[in-house]
């Protein structure tokens, strides 16, 4: 420890800590404007945290300059406040300080000093630099004549989201942030510049003039736009959220958001939203009010039951609706109506994930913590464009690698923003997944780097695997999947030695018909190395919506009740049949998938909270033929999605700004949402909804307030059994957490598997049901865009989001596109098997010759008018990410 | 009076920048002398006892900074020779590089062979063409003949070198912000500490010495520390080229010992104030160096003295004004000049050279409102010496301050009388 004093206080600090940092630990005030504690990198360029040191004639910096044994800092003399004060005077010589209309005014921290050292109208006149205001993007501002130049944002871009998109350009005076040659901003659109920003010189073009800090009642929530789930505070004016702020020091998001967060809830308040119920007459909807609205729901349900039988309806629960509601609408499709044929969208993206780990494992869900991720030594990301699908995330991997000396592995077929990071880059042909990992296996083995230790104790069922793997040798899988042999020997070595080693990986695993075998070989390769039970390593299955992860935790699965406990098993259901005080079915449910294609045929009405099958399921053809056959389809949302259009009756529900509630990451993290706003017109919570349904259908359900629910779900599930709204009032808990003293689980299978021994499955590879041929002779594969979510029903009613990403397109790479004669922005016709769609063409190398992209996003060409329905056998997830296509110029 | 010619003894002779020519003159046998003969440390232990300053600017002592370099154990490590020489008034490099390049490249290896660097750069500023294309060329020359390169004279020392040539801003030749540059960065310097002999190129220990200084290696290592310490002071050995500009009638540059008078330089060897004018002032170092005035011009010109006197021996460039100068306009000159080179990183210098450049150019134009605009300049250069992030706006105000202060009456009948003292348009030769 270094001693030293400051303003005669004595502080002791680590060696190498700045003067700053040393005042800190001690109580002394030093301001600082260029200074910014989320950067590791000091700058030193504003010069107001100067203070003096004993013995040296000149100031220094606080913020750059180390402490040293014996030193005496004073930072209350004359000297000091002349000199800050002169700095301060310099900024404003040069600052438009039109404090009236400026964004920042009471909330700056130019303002706050300017008043603090009593800086006058400056002593320098004449003119200023005058560079005025850039507007020239969707979402950001910028006010040149209130930047202060102190690069606060130059260095966060570069830092954070290592995206360097602003530099200073040009020096001296005429020295202006912006990008390279002054061009419009192009960027990812995280907006940490502008939370970063000490002025008003950044502001958010979605927020201007919506209100100040001060006018502004600030609302704790967690960002709806993926399974990240960042917590944030909604800022609400005159019954309107205006703005967003990031959380500082949150675990999941440090003060951070991605572009839909931080710029995308305009949809909150958008002249979309349904006010009504809707019933549909003569293929027309007219308003209705709630009594007749529910009334007929509840009717219809009841004479179907009576007819058909219960299991002839159907619920899709939604992985964006709160942990309280989808717990209600699983108990009403169980209780009230009497079947297990509920399910959600999870079913889509990560079914495979929940069936293969809890084979593999025990429980399926992330091993470890977004935090642990900057930790880990090696990083395997495969099937997940993170950068733009989980941008939090991203920046844990960024941070790994940049900060940490982690080394990255990519197994993804597309090209990726982490790609220029990676020690090795595997892009491997869509669907070969499990080849490219046994292969990955086989150099293990054969190169004895395997954890002896780790298989002995914790696993079960090596040998087998160890005969399947033997077969993929480097050569063999290179066949496969087109990957190089020694990328497979260095990717294999790396992962097996470098740790603590953390595996990644979204839909390009899971999205197959093969996905519950994919994610099992990935369990396989981390349970080979021992990358399991320890901090910073595991099998990280990132979630994609908000609250997929809660949704299957509270049982909107056919096969499960919450806590994953299952229908099947007698002890289990004779559980909640007293909990819930009603006889439930025995047999298990139908999925989504099968919904869908019952649907018309033995199921004669559906239930659909939140979801929106017409643009999310495979085959959209198919899809709708289904829907519209159904004798009663009820639809609950925000907005008249594509189903809703279908629906019989519409009924409009409250967002997430306008309830309480709890959503769950995808790092099992239970997070409180807060009603922010009221909603609009008669919309009301599902919650309500479903407790009103529900005692129609003559099983009552009163609660007055969520947190009643979630005490409910807390005594009946397990690893929520400890709990409560109260306890996560300030911080999530991550599950486990069985009771109320439990501090939660950070990572899993510490000491034990949730099922006692890890089991290794041996698995083949399986070609995918459609491969290319002469007629369909591409790959086609579909995904997310950093700018949208989901089926678009949000992102595409936000202002900003609509405009930075207007239309659909397709990726396609520069060698297909000369062979077909089409260049970049040319409108296109897409085909498979099940129909075509007309696009424009994005021609670049992110896809491999031979592969092309869709993001499914987009109504007005759906990427899943062309995917195959095909389905895994166990997880019936469908095959999302390789069909056989063709491109044609339109 | 003759000059003494040591560094500049090469200069003249047939085919100087030639391979040949430098051969003829007894080039490159302190190299081979260093790599067959002498161990690393004796070479930095020669180069301590000489006393050797840097001759870039700041005078540091070149043994040590070889030795901080030569202790840090991290590898690769890097020399770098500073031939960016954007100090106004200053031109002794370029002759050096131009005229005797195989020169600066042996005393380049030798500061390889004694830190452990395999690598050179010479970092050259983008105006010189010349020099650019003399040193590649004498580069390519000495590889060919193996002086360079791979085994240098038959040993396992390899050592290469690459030339780079910069884009024109002064604040490269600052240490720090040139390697930023080299590393393809805009130049802007950097913190400090950690130091370039610890983390310079690509956070590498690096040692970065000017073209003047890293001349003077081989006669070290050549005739030894005794008959080098002859020339000069005690405290600042050997020669120095001083680059003399301005109202002189034989400006250019002269090596005499370090310790010359100011006096000896500007009338003897450059022949007095043109047209027998007076003079009316001198800056005996470079554009950061505070004015001298006649009253000084016995004053010795060494690191030591020049400081004593309130000023500074910087790069030698020694910018001489006769009675005729506007000093007003002189002061302008300066100005603009820094506001013009200030990188725009920390407030005090971004801000303070702009307004004391604006101030000045209102002083100039007979615009100024009272003295109290005067004496903001005062203001302004004392907050950035206190303050500035780095030498160069450290630096800026002192010829502005000292000026004011030598001339202040100037200044006033500027403001009051609206008119100009001297009335003949200020120019500051050599800017
Ligand atoms: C603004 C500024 C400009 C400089 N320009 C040069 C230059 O052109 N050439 C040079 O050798 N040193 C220059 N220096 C000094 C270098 O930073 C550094 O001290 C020098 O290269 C070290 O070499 P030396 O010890 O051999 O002098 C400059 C310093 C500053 C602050
Ligand atoms: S940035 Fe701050 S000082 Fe400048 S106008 Fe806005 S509130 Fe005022
Ligand atoms: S919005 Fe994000 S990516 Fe864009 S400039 Fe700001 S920090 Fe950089
Ligand atoms: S825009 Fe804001 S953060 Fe960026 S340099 Fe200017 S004042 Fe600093
Ligand atoms: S003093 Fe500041 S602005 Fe001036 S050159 Fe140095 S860092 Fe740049
Ligand atoms: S806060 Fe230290 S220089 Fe800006």
């Amino acid at each position: 420890m270094i001693n030293l004093t400051i303003d005669n206080k004595p502080v002791s600090v680590e060696p190498g800590a700045t003067i700053l940092e040393a005042a800190k630990a001690c109580g002394v005030k030093i301001p600082y404007l260029c200074h910014y504690s989320k950067l590791k990198k000091p700058h030193g360029g504003c010069r107001i945290c100067m203070v003096e040191v004993e013995g040296n004639p000149r100031l220094l910096a606080a913020c750059t300059n180390p402490v040293a044994e014996g030193m005496k800092v004073i930072t209350g003399s004359e000297k000091v406040h002349k000199a800050r004060k002169f700095v301060l005077e310099l900024l404003l010589s040069d600052h438009d300080a039109r404090c009236i209309t400026c964004e920042k005014d009471g909330d700056c921290k130019l303002q706050k000093l300017a008043y603090e050292y009593g800086v006058e109208e400056p002593r320098f006149t004449g003119a200023r630099r005058n560079y005025g205001v850039r507007r020239d993007n969707p979402f950001l501002e910028t006010d040149h004549d209130k930047c202060i130049l102190c690069g606060r944002c130059v260095r966060v871009c570069e830092e954070i989201p290592a995206v360097a998109a602003i530099d200073f350009i040009k020096r001296g005076f005429a020295t202006k942030v912006s990008p390279a040659y002054d061009k419009a901003l192009n960027c990812v659109f995280c907006g940490e510049c502008m939370y970063a920003c000490p002025t008003g010189a950044i502001n958010s073009k979605i927020g201007r003039y919506q209100g100040r800090t001060r006018d502004l009642k600030a609302v704790e929530s967690v960002c709806p736009f993926c399974g990240c789930g960042c917590n944030y505070s909604l800022l609400v004016k005159n019954g309107r959220v205006v703005k967003v702020q990031p959380k500082k020091n949150s675990p999941v998001n440090d003060g951070s958001l991605c572009v839909k967060g931080s710029f995308g809830y305009d949809f909150i308040h958008h002249k979309d939203r349904l006010t009504t119920p809707l019933i549909k007459e003569n293929g027309q909807f007219r308003p209705a009010s709630w009594d007749e609205a529910l009334g007929l729901v509840a009717e219809k349900f009841k004479v179907i039951q009576a007819k058909t039988g219960a299991d002839s309806i159907g619920g899709f629960a939604s992985a964006r609706c709160t942990n309280e509601e989808n717990y209600l609408f699983q108990k009403l499709m169980r209780a009230a109506v009497g079947t297990n044929n509920v399910d959600h969208c999870a079913r889509l993206c990560h079914a495979s994930t929940v069936a293969g780990l809890a084979d593999s494992f025990g429980s399926g869900a992330m091993t470890n913590s977004i935090a642990e991720i900057a930790n880990a030594k090696t990083i395997l990301v495969t099937g997940s464009n993170t950068p733009e699908t989980h941008p939090i995330i991203a920046l844990q991997v960024f941070k790994a690698v940049r900060e940490n000396g982690a080394k990255l592995i990519i197994a993804d077929p597309r090209q990726l923003r982490f790609s220029p990071y990676a020690q090795v880059q595997m892009r491997h042909k869509p669907g070969t997944d499990i080849a490219l990992f046994n292969g990955l296996m086989h150099v293990i083995i054969k190169e004895g780097l395997e954890d002896k230790d780790f298989i002995a104790q914790r696993t079960e069922g090596y040998e087998e695997l160890k005969k399947v793997v033997e077969r993929y040798t480097p050569e063999y899988v290179e066949n496969i999947t087109g990957v190089p042999q020694e990328q497979i020997i260095a990717a294999a070595r790396l992962y097996a030695t470098n740790k603590p080693a953390s595996i990644l990986y979204s839909m390009g695993i899971t999205q197959h018909v093969t996905g519950t075998n994919g994610v099992k070989t990935i369990a396989n390769l981390a349970m080979l190395t021992g990358n399991l039970g320890r901090e910073s390593s595991g099998v990280n299955p990132l979630r994609g919506q908000n609250n997929v992860q809660g949704a299957c935790d509270v049982g909107a699965l056919p096969n499960v009740y919450p806590g994953y406990q299952k229908v099947a098993d007698v002890a289990i259901r004779a559980k909640f049949e007293a909990a819930w005080g009603v006889k439930l079915p025995a047999n298990n449910g139908l999925t989504i998938t099968e919904m869908v294609k019952a649907a018309g045929n033995s199921l004669k009405a559906l239930y659909v909270m939140g979801e929106n099958p017409m643009l999310s399921d495979p085959d959209l053809t198919e899809v709708k033929k289904h829907l519209e056959s159904l004798d009663f389809l009820v639809v609950q949302d925000i907005f008249m999605t594509e189903t809703a259009e279908l629906a019989h009756v519409v009924l409009p529900v409250a967002s997430f700004a306008e309830k309480d509630g709890t959503f769950t990451n995808t790092e099992r993290r239970v997070q409180l949402l807060h009603k922010a706003v009221d909603s609009p017109g008669e919309a009301r919570t599902d919650w309500q909804i479903l407790c009103d349904l529900s005692t129609r259908l003559g099983y009552n359900m009163s609660y007055d307030h969520p947190s009643q629910i979630m005490d409910e779900i807390a005594s009946v599930t397990p690893i929520y059994g400890g709990i409560s709204f109260e306890r996560i009032s300030k911080l999530g808990l991550q599950w486990p957490c069985p009771d109320k003293n439990h501090p939660g689980t950070k990572f899993l299978h510490k000491d034990k598997f949730s099922r006692g021994l890890g089991k290794f499955f041996p698995i083949e590879f399986q070609s995918p049901p459609e491969w290319p041929d002469a007629e369909y002779p591409l790959i086609l594969t579909t995904g997310r865009v950093l700018f949208h979510f989901h089926t678009g029903s949000m992102s595409r009613r936000s202002k900003g989001l609509e405009e930075v990403c207007p239309k659909p397109y397709v990726e396609i790479n520069p060698v297909d596109a000369v062979k077909l004669g089409i260049s970049d922005g040319e409108m296109v016709k897409v085909g498979s098997r099940r129909g075509e769609i007309q696009l424009a063409a994005a021609v670049n190398d992110r896809c491999t010759p031979g592969v092309i992209f869709i993001p499914f996003h987009f109504k007005e060409a759906a990427a899943n008018v062309l995917t195959i329905a095909a389905l895994d056998p166990v997880a019936k997830i469908p095959e999302f990410k390789v069909c056989a296509a063709r491109v044609e110029k339109a | 009076m003759p000059q003494t010619r040591v560094l500049l003894k090469n200069i003249g002779t047939p085919d100087s920048e030639t391979l040949d020519g430098y051969l003829k003159n007894g080039g490159y046998q302190a190299l081979k002398k260093a790599v067959s003969d002498l161990t690393p440390e004796e070479i930095v232990d020669s180069v301590k006892r000489s006393g050797l300053r840097g001759r870039g600017g700041a005078g540091f002592p070149a043994g040590m900074k070889w030795q901080f370099c030569a202790s840090d154990q991290a590898c690769p490590k890097y020399v770098i020779c500073n031939a960016d020489e954007g100090e106004p008034g200053t031109f002794k490099d370029r002759i050096l590089l131009e005229e005797d390049p195989h020169a600066v490249l042996e005393g380049m290896a030798l500061a390889g062979y004694a830190i452990g660097a395999n690598q050179g750069y010479v970092y050259i500023r983008g105006e010189y063409y010349k020099g650019a294309l003399s040193l590649e060329k004498a580069v390519t020359e000495a590889n060919q003949h193996h002086y360079l390169g791979q085994k240098i004279y038959g040993t396992d020392f390899d050592f290469n070198i690459q030339v780079f040539r910069g884009a024109g801003a002064y604040i490269c030749g600052e240490e720090t912000a040139l390697l930023d540059s080299l590393e393809g960065k805009a130049g802007r310097s950097r913190i400090k500490p950690p130091y370039p002999v610890n983390q310079g190129l690509w956070g590498k220990p690096t040692c970065v010495n000017n073209v003047e200084t890293l001349t003077n290696i081989p006669w070290v290592v050549n005739k030894g520390v005794d008959w080098y310490r002859k020339f000069g002071t005690e405290e600042s050995p050997g020669t120095k080229i001083y680059s003399l500009s301005g109202h002189v009638n034989h400006p250019g540059n002269y090596e005499l010992p370090m310790g010359a008078t100011l006096r000896e330089l500007i009338y003897e060897y450059g022949g007095g104030i043109r047209q027998g004018r007076r003079l009316k002032a001198v800056m005996p170092g470079g554009a950061s160096s505070a004015c001298l005035t006649e009253k000084s011009l016995d004053v010795k010109m060494d690191f030591h003295s020049l400081a004593a006197a309130g000023s500074m021996l910087g790069s030698g460039a020694v910018i001489v004004m006769d009675e005729n100068t506007c000093m007003v306009g002189a002061a302008h000159n300066v100005a603009a000049f820094f506001e013009h080179e200030s990188c725009g990183r920390c407030t005090p210098c971004r801000e303070g050279t702009h307004w004391i450049k604006r101030i000045l150019e209102r002083v100039k134009n007979f615009e100024a409102k009272s003295v109290a605009e005067i004496d903001l300049i005062a203001d302004l250069g004392q907050n950035m010496r206190l303050g500035a992030f780095c030498p160069l706006g450290m630096g800026a105000p002192s010829a502005a301050l000292s000026i004011i202060q030598h001339f202040r009456d100037e200044f006033e009948t500027h403001v009051k009388e609206k008119r100009c003292p001297v009335n003949i348009p200020a120019v500051v030769p050599g800017l």
